[in-house]
Formats: C-alpha cells, sequence, structure tokens
C-alpha cells in the first residue's frame, strides 16, 4: 500500500518533471515557434498602435481574435480577408458607433493615424500561421 | 474557534458575498444584451459587464481564499495569527484596489486581456497586497506549534498563485506572446495551483467533518495534488493550439488535457471515500453538502465538460464559441464558488456561535443554486453547440448565428433567475450568523465538540 512519504516523492517529483518539459517547450515557442507564427519581424510600429489599441479599448470584452474573447461580436482573425480593409475603416469610422442588426458596437473617437494602426493589426492579424483556425466551413465544400 | 484572530476571516467572506451579488447583476447585463435587450450599453457597455463580470469573480473567489486561509492556518498551526492589524490592513487594501479597479473598468481604465483586465499599475498594488497576505500566512505557519501536510499544500498554493501573477505584469506587443503568458496565469492558475489550495481546503474540510484519520486524508491528498500537476502542467498547451504556438502543441496540449479529468476524478473519489469512511456524525449538514458537491460538480464542469472540446479535432471548432462559456461556468461553480461556499458554511457556525448548519433556508440555497448552474450550463451548451454548427460548419455569418441562438438566452436568464435565489438564500444565512464573537472560543471546538451540541 502506497504511504504518506511515496505518496510525497510521486507528487513533488511528478511536479518539477513536468514542469521542466513544460518550461522547455515554452523557450523554444516564444523564441522560434511564435515569432515564426506570426511573422514577428513584420510587425510595423502601426501593427503596434493597432494591437495597443485593442488592448487599451478592450475589444476582446466582445469579439475575439485567434478565438480569445468573449463571444458577443465577431472573430476577427481573419477579418482583413473577409471583410477588407475598407469595410473595417467604415466600421471604425462608423459617426454614430456601428450597429450591426440592432447590436451596439462602442462609439470610438479614433484618429486617422489610429483606425490605419488597426488595419494594420488586422493585416498582420490575418497572416498567422494558427494551426488551421479559424477552420473553412465544410457544408457545400 | 481556537483563536480569536481566525475572526478575521469573517471580513473576507462577506466580502466575498457582496462580490458575488455584483458578479451575477453583470451576469444578467450580459445575458439581456445577447437577448437582444443591451439598455444599458450607453451606460455599461458589453466589454465593460464582461471585464466586471470575470474580475468580480476572480476577486471574490480570491477573497474567499484568504478568508480561508485566515481562517485555517491558525487552526492547524495551533497558534494566533501572526498579526490582526496587519491582517486588517491587508484586507481593507484589498477590497480598495477591488473596488478601484471595477470603478476603472467603467471608464476605460483597463487592459483587454480576459480575466487579466486589471491594468498594470493597480496589478503593482495587488501583487503587494499579496505579499503582505503571504508574510501574515507564512509567519503564522512559521511561528506556530504544529505544522501539517494540509496547512503547507494550502500555503503552497497561494504562494505560487502569487508567483504565476508576475508574467500576466509584463507587457509584450507581440499579442500571441502576451496570449502565451495570459495562460501561464490564467490556466495555470485554475487548472494548476488553484487546486492545491482546493486540495488543502477540501482536505482540512473533511479532516473535521469526515472525523477520518489525518494521516489517510494527507496522503491521498499529495496523490490528487500529484495528478493535478502531471496533467496540468502540460495540459496548458490546450489554449496553444491556434494561438500563434507551434504544432506540436496540439499533440502535448491533446495528450495532457485528455487526462485532467483523472485529477478531478481523484478529488471526487477521495471526498467521497473518506466520506464513506467516516462516522457520518458531524452535524453541521450544510458545510457536508457543500464539499462533497465541490467535489463532485468540479470533476462534471472542470473535468467532463472540459475533456467534451479540449481534443485538438473538436476544439478547432468550438474554440472561441459559447461552448467554452458552458464549460467556464461549471467549472468555476464546482470548483471554486461551492468551495468557497463549502468554507464559509463550516466556519460560520464556528465563529458566531450559531449553530445554523442544516435549516431549510441552506438547503434551499445548495439545490436551487446547483439547479439553477446546471440549468444555466445546459443553456450555454445548446447555444454554443448551435452556434458551432451553424457558424464554423453551414458557415453563417456571426450576427445571423447570434439572432437564431438568442432564445436560448432566455433559458438562461430563467436558469440565472433561480440560481441568483439560491445564492440569495446562502446570503440571507450569512446575515443570520451574524458577526464573530469572542464568545464562540473554544479550546476543542471542531468535531467532538459540534457532536456534543
Amino acid at each position: 500500500m502506497l504511504s504518506k512519504q511515496q505518496a510525497k516523492v510521486f507528487f513533488l517529483g511528478g511536479t518539477l518533471l513536468f514542469l521542466a518539459i513544460f518550461v522547455g517547450m515554452s523557450i523554444h515557442s516564444l523564441v522560434v515557434g511564435i515569432p515564426e507564427n506570426t511573422n514577428d519581424s513584420d510587425m510595423t510600429e502601426e501593427v503596434i498602435l493597432g494591437k495597443q489599441l485593442w488592448d487599451e479599448n478592450n475589444c476582446m470584452g466582445c469579439h475575439t481574435l485567434m478565438g480569445e474573447g468573449a463571444y458577443y461580436a465577431p472573430e476577427l482573425t481573419r477579418v482583413y480577408e473577409r471583410k477588407g480593409a475598407d469595410y473595417i475603416r467604415t466600421v471604425l469610422n462608423a459617426p454614430n458607433g456601428w450597429a450591426p442588426r440592432g447590436r451596439n458596437m462602442v462609439k470610438y473617437d479614433l484618429t486617422p493615424e489610429e483606425v490605419e494602426g488597426l488595419v494594420a493589426f488586422f493585416e498582420w492579424m490575418n497572416r498567422a500561421d494558427l494551426n488551421g483556425f479559424p477552420p473553412e466551413p465544410s457544408v457545400g465544400n | 474557534m481556537k483563536f480569536k484572530s481566525q475572526k478575521i476571516a469573517y471580513h473576507f467572506f462577506a466580502l466575498s458575498m457582496l462580490l458575488l451579488i455584483l458578479q451575477i447583476a453583470y451576469g444578467f447585463i450580459m445575458g439581456f444584451a445577447h437577448m437582444g435587450y443591451d439598455g444599458l450599453h450607453e451606460l455599461i457597455s458589453f466589454n465593460t459587464a464582461s471585464a466586471t463580470h470575470k474580475n468580480l469573480l476572480v476577486v471574490w473567489i480570491l477573497s474567499g481564499f484568504m478568508g480561508a486561509a485566515y481562517y485555517i492556518i491558525p487552526d492547524e498551526s495551533d497558534n494566533e495569527l501572526f498579526s490582526v492589524p496587519l491582517a486588517k490592513l491587508q484586507f481593507w487594501s484589498f477590497a480598495i484596489v477591488g473596488v478601484i479597479a471595477v470603478a476603472g473598468f467603467h471608464v476605460g481604465w483597463w487592459e483587454g486581456r480576459k480575466f487579466l483586465e486589471i491594468p498594470r499599475p493597480l496589478d503593482f498594488l495587488v501583487a503587494g497586497n499579496v505579499v503582505l497576505f503571504l508574510v501574515i500566512i507564512l509567519m503564522t505557519l512559521l511561528k506556530g506549534k504544529k505544522s501539517s501536510t494540509t496547512a503547507w499544500v494550502l500555503t503552497m498554493g497561494l504562494v505560487f498563485a502569487a508567483l504565476l501573477y508576475l508574467p500576466g505584469m509584463v507587457y509584450f506587443d507581440n499579442i500571441a506572446v502576451d496570449s502565451f503568458f495570459r495562460w501561464y496565469v490564467v490556466h495555470l492558475w485554475v487548472e494548476g495551483v488553484w487546486e492545491l489550495i482546493m486540495g488543502g481546503i477540501l482536505a482540512y474540510l473533511l479532516i473535521k467533518i469526515t472525523g477520518v484519520d489525518r494521516e489517510v486524508i494527507e496522503k491521498w491528498l499529495y496523490v490528487v495534488v500529484g495528478l493535478t500537476f502531471l496533467s496540468g502542467i502540460l495540459g496548458t498547451g490546450h489554449h496553444y493550439y491556434y494561438t500563434g504556438g507551434p504544432s506540436y502543441w496540439l499533440m502535448i496540449g491533446g495528450i495532457f488535457s485528455a487526462l485532467e479529468p483523472l485529477a478531478f476524478l481523484g478529488m471526487t473519489i477521495f471526498a467521497v471515500q473518506m466520506y464513506r469512511k467516516g462516522n457520518k456524525k458531524h452535524p453541521n449538514k450544510l458545510a457536508l453538502y457543500w464539499t462533497l458537491s465541490t467535489a463532485i460538480v468540479s470533476f462534471l464542469g472542470a473535468g467532463l465538460l472540459g475533456l467534451a472540446h479540449t481534443l485538438p479535432g473538436v476544439n478547432l471548432y468550438t474554440h472561441g464559441t459559447l461552448v467554452t462559456a458552458m464549460h467556464g461556468h461549471l467549472a468555476f461553480w464546482g470548483a471554486y464558488a461551492s468551495l468557497v461556499l463549502a468554507i464559509i458554511s463550516y466556519s460560520m457556525p464556528l465563529m458566531t456561535g450559531r449553530n445554523i448548519f442544516d435549516n431549510r433556508t441552506g438547503h434551499l440555497a445548495f439545490w436551487c443554486s446547483n439547479i439553477g448552474m446546471f440549468g444555466m450550463t445546459g443553456a450555454f451548451a445548446a447555444a454554443g453547440v448551435a452556434q458551432v454548427y451553424l457558424e464554423r460548419i453551414a458557415g453563417y455569418d456571426f450576427m445571423t448565428v447570434a439572432k437564431e441562438i438568442q432564445p436560448h438566452f432566455f433559458v438562461l436568464i430563467l436558469a440565472a433567475t433561480l440560481f441568483t435565489v439560491g445564492i440569495i438564500y446562502f446570503i440571507v444565512n450569512f446575515l443570520r450568523f451574524g458577526r464573530p464573537t469572542d464568545e464562540a472560543l473554544k479550546s476543542d471546538e471542531d468535531f467532538e465538540a459540534l457532536k456534543a451540541d
């Protein structure tokens, strides 16, 4: 029968082993995997501004990006490809706030530079390799 | 209650109750908005309600954990708390930072990072507050006459939770890197070190309520928390499938996520077996109900519903849909919310001397809130599965689907109303206890003393 000491060794040994593997994989992901998959070297000042605006306005509080967010407004990972740059500008510049089919988006007073920053951010996001996400709809294909 | 200083736990539990009610209110705002009624949009937009709802959850659960630690550690170390004035300072600073954070969300002072919306300047205050909390707990433990595995597992859980907050405080330009470290905090909290805290509190409750030998309970505690880390650490990989990480996370995350329910199953078997081995004579039936439901519902919500959409092939379609909300609600409710309600139900009679532990209000609180939460989970499941098929498989536009699934949010609100009734009953009982009193001090207050009542 398992003793308390053996149980303690199982806990501490298992934790340390899997923590070491996790840290190793994390380092590889951060140094090689994510920079390659997201075209990190292509991040311009505009893209970085767009990311800052995404954070500052808590866009994730309604939308999802890379599938992460609040499920109240559309997934935007491929919005650049799906809707195009002009559509994004129209939404962000809507004078009374965008309200598709009665669902209200917060009204933002963005400068032209900020709008272009967000467009650049979505264009950069659109090129990221996310292991097949979002999936292509399969009905009819 | 053995020591006067344990009474400080009451402050944290009272704060938890207040924040829980507020959290529910913001949940209703979001539920109605999903149904198409967002009349508060100009005042409280959806992203404000969303950030507030999620952060209130984190803060009230943490407040409950802190209260639990302040109650349990003196008892387990057989020693007064290191410093009550410092604990009071820690309480008030914690509450004030929480209020500033929530108020800040309403004026756009936040960071758009789910669960970690508290802006970085406030993060430093949170970190300082937690350091003060840990100093009080560790000093109490080190100066104590006794030392127990239960106390150390609980304390280590709290220490690691504090350390894991740090990666979330660093800013990255690349959103995929930002997300990578955000999961260091969120995943390794809820599917890692919070389970240590959960294991510690559950072990304490089981020792007290079942009367089973401490050595037996603490041995299995090691096994359960061992299983947690064995699966949960690399299980973080399920957040890296589709967020810019390398493709090997699909396999690693898939395998270890599939093992994660084992830890929760271990927790369930652990609690139920200890209850069966025990003498079942403890009069605090409400504490027993909440303790066992924590172990069982956490397995259903965190374990099984997590498994339902954690495999990469399934998650490709469910990721970023309401299926996640389904899993999230029952998981948090089962594993952590119920746990806090369990320790409150156990400790309040001992702190106040009022033996409210088997009354009708308490049982109504238990059943209404649990049935309500299962109803909410069902509504989220129906909405989520419909969303997956319509949007991800059939290719309908997001807003078209949002209109189609509105009726599920009506069901959600009905179930949430029942849940709220249960929580109100719980708070009614909490208020009936009144405030803790020194008259409740007893040298050996636990199992034997209660049985004699």
